[in-house]
C-alpha cells in the first residue's frame, strides 16, 4: 500500500499550489502527478510518487550513500576493523 | 529504472549479507514494519541471504490487513446503496467482511470502481453530480497527504456529492503497542521508509530511547533492506539504541512539511481499532473540524458499531510477529488468496499472501520457526 515509485519530472503546470501538476516519466510511462507537497521540485528532478502525489524529491547525492557505505564496510573488513 | 534497478543489484546484496554475517555474534529478532518491505523480503529471498542468527518478523504495516471488519461491513453497505459510486484502491475489494466483500457487491450490480488515486475519485464526483461518490480512504501516513488533499480540493470545489470512508492508521503507536505486549520478542525495528518520507523520524526517537530498541528507517529494495538490517545488527551488537536513517535519498529527519500541514488541516488523531490487534489509543486519523462534512460514516448514518472477528484466522498473531503464516493450520488449505479467511491473505503486502505466492512449496527452515 505504501508503494511509491521514482519518476523523472518532464514538465510542470499550474500556479495554484494545490493543483501544481507535473508530467512524470516512470521508465517511459508518463502520468500526471500532483506536486503540491514538493514545492522545491523542478523539471529533471526525480520525485517519489505515491497514489498520484509526489511525497519526496530524491536526493541525488544521498542516493550514492548506500554504495559508499558498502565500500566503507568492505574496506574496514579487509583491514580487520569492522567490529570495532 | 533509475533509483530502482541499482538497489536490486545481486552483488551488493550478497556483500551486505556477508557483512551482516561478519558482525553478528548471537541471535537477534528484527521486525520490518511495512508490508511493502515484507513483500520485497519474501519476493527477493532477502531472508534466505541472512545468517541463521537473524530472524525477521513481519509487522502490522499493511493497511488493508488492519482495517477492522466493521469498516469493511460499512463499505459493503454503502456500496450496495443505489445512486452510490464506491471508489477504492484495488486491494480492498476482496477483504472479507461479516457477510461478503466489495467485489461481490460489484458482481451483483453495485457501482464499485478501482481508482489509482483519491484525486481520480474526485474527478468521478465532478463528472457524476447526480450520484454520491465515496472513497475508501485507507492507509498509513504515506497515503494521508493524498487523501487530505482530496478533502481540501473537494471543499475548494464545493463538491457536495463526495465523501471519504476513513480508516487511517499511524505507525508509531503500533510499534509501541507491539513493544508493550508481554509476548513481544522484537529487539530491533526497520521503520517504514515511505511513512517517514512524510512524517520524518523524530516521533521514533523517544520510542528508541524509552524501550532501548534500535530503529532504522529503511527503504524497500533488497539492497536497502539488507543495509537496514546491517545497521540494526550493528546497533544491537554494540548495545546502542538510536534511530538511524538508511533511506537518506528520500527521508530527512523533519519529513515533508507541506504534507504534514495538509494532514493537520484535515485530520485529527483518534483511537482506532486494528484488525487482529484491537483498539490502540491515538493510533488513527479521522476527519476533523469542517472536514467532517466529508465523513461518509456521518453522511450515511453508520457511526459506531462493532463486530467480532472470525476465530480461525490468526492474523492478529501474525501482525504482531508472534507467528509466521505457514504455522497457521488454515494456511494454503482453507485460506487462500481466492478465498481468504483474513486480510493478511488478501493484500499482496499481507504476510500470508506473500508466503502463499513465493514460499508455499518450501518447508520451514530452522531459523524461520519461532520457538
Amino acid at each position: 500500500m505504501c508503494l511509491a515509485i521514482p519518476g523523472k519530472v518532464l514538465s510542470i503546470t499550474g500556479d495554484d499550489p494545490l493543483t501544481r501538476t507535473g508530467r512524470v516519466s516512470f521508465g517511459g510511462t508518463i502520468r500526471e502527478v500532483n506536486l503540491t507537497c514538493v514545492p522545491e521540485a523542478n523539471v529533471d528532478d526525480y520525485v517519489l510518487v505515491h497514489v498520484g502525489v509526489a511525497i519526496s524529491v530524491i536526493d541525488e547525492q544521498e542516493a550514492e550513500q548506500v554504495f559508499e557505505y558498502l565500500a566503507e564496510i568492505e574496506r574496514l573488513s579487509d583491514s580487520g576493523d569492522e567490529k570495532q | 529504472m533509475k533509483y530502482l534497478d541499482e538497489y536490486r543489484d545481486g552483488r551488493a546484496a550478497r556483500e551486505f549479507a556477508g557483512a551482516i554475517a561478519r558482525v553478528v555474534t548471537r541471535p537477534w529478532i528484527i521486525m520490518e514494519v511495512c508490508g511493502g518491505q515484507t513483500h520485497a523480503i519474501v519476493k527477493f529471498g532477502v531472508d534466505e541471504l541472512l545468517p541463521k542468527e537473524i530472524t525477521l518478523l513481519h509487522g502490522p504495516g499493511c493497511p488493508v490487513c488492519v482495517t477492522p471488519v466493521e469498516l469493511i461491513d460499512k463499505a459493503v453497505e454503502i456500496a450496495s446503496r443505489p445512486k452510490v459510486i464506491f471508489t477504492s484502491f484495488g486491494d480492498m475489494l476482496r477483504v472479507p467482511g461479516t457477510s461478503g466483500d466489495l467485489l461481490s457487491v460489484k458482481a451483483s450490480g453495485g457501482d464499485v470502481r478501482i481508482v489509482y488515486s483519491p484525486l481520480d475519485a474526485l474527478k468521478i464526483a465532478r463528472e457524476n453530480p447526480e450520484k454520491e461518490i465515496v472513497f475508501f480512504a485507507v492507509g498509513f501516513e504515506t497515503t494521508a497527504p493524498a487523501n487530505a488533499m482530496a478533502a481540501v480540493q473537494a471543499k475548494q470545489m464545493e463538491l457536495k456529492n463526495f465523501s471519504l470512508l476513513v480508516s487511517h492508521v499511524l505507525v508509531p503507536p503500533a510499534i509501541e503497542a507491539i513493544l508493550s505486549f508481554s509476548d513481544n520478542r522484537v529487539q530491533g525495528f526497520l521503520a517504514a521508509g515511505h511513512v517517514c518520507a512524510v512524517m520524518g523520524y523524530t516521533e521514533y526517537e523517544p520510542i528508541a530511547s524509552n524501550y532501548h530498541i534500535p530503529i532504522v528507517v529503511t527503504g524497500f529494495e533488497p539492497v536497502d533492506i539488507l543495509q537496514g538490517i546491517y545497521m540494526c545488527v550493528r546497533q544491537l551488537e554494540e548495545g546502542r539504541a538510536t534511530v538511524e536513517n538508511q533511506y537518506s535519498r528520500v527521508v530527512n529527519r523533519a519529513g515533508n512539511l507541506p504534507a504534514q500541514k495538509l494532514m493537520r488541516e484535515v485530520f485529527r488523531v483518534i483511537p482506532r481499532k486494528w484488525r487482529g490487534i484491537g483498539e490502540i489509543p491515538f493510533s488513527g486519523l479521522g476527519l476533523g473540524g469542517e472536514y467532517k462534512f466529508f465523513d461518509a460514516e456521518l453522511r450515511f448514518d453508520l457511526a459506531g458499531r462493532s463486530v467480532e472477528e472470525a476465530s480461525e484466522c490468526i492474523s492478529g498473531l501474525i501482525l504482531r510477529g508472534v507467528r509466521k503464516p505457514p504455522e497457521c493450520p488454515a494456511f494454503a488449505t482453507r485460506c487462500k488468496p481466492e478465498h481468504p479467511l483474513g486480510a493478511t491473505m488478501v493484500s499482496s503486502e499481507g504476510a500470508c499472501a506473500a508466503y502463499y505466492r513465493y514460499r508455499r512449496f518450501q518447508p520451514l527452515s530452522d531459523n524461520s520457526i519461532i520457538g
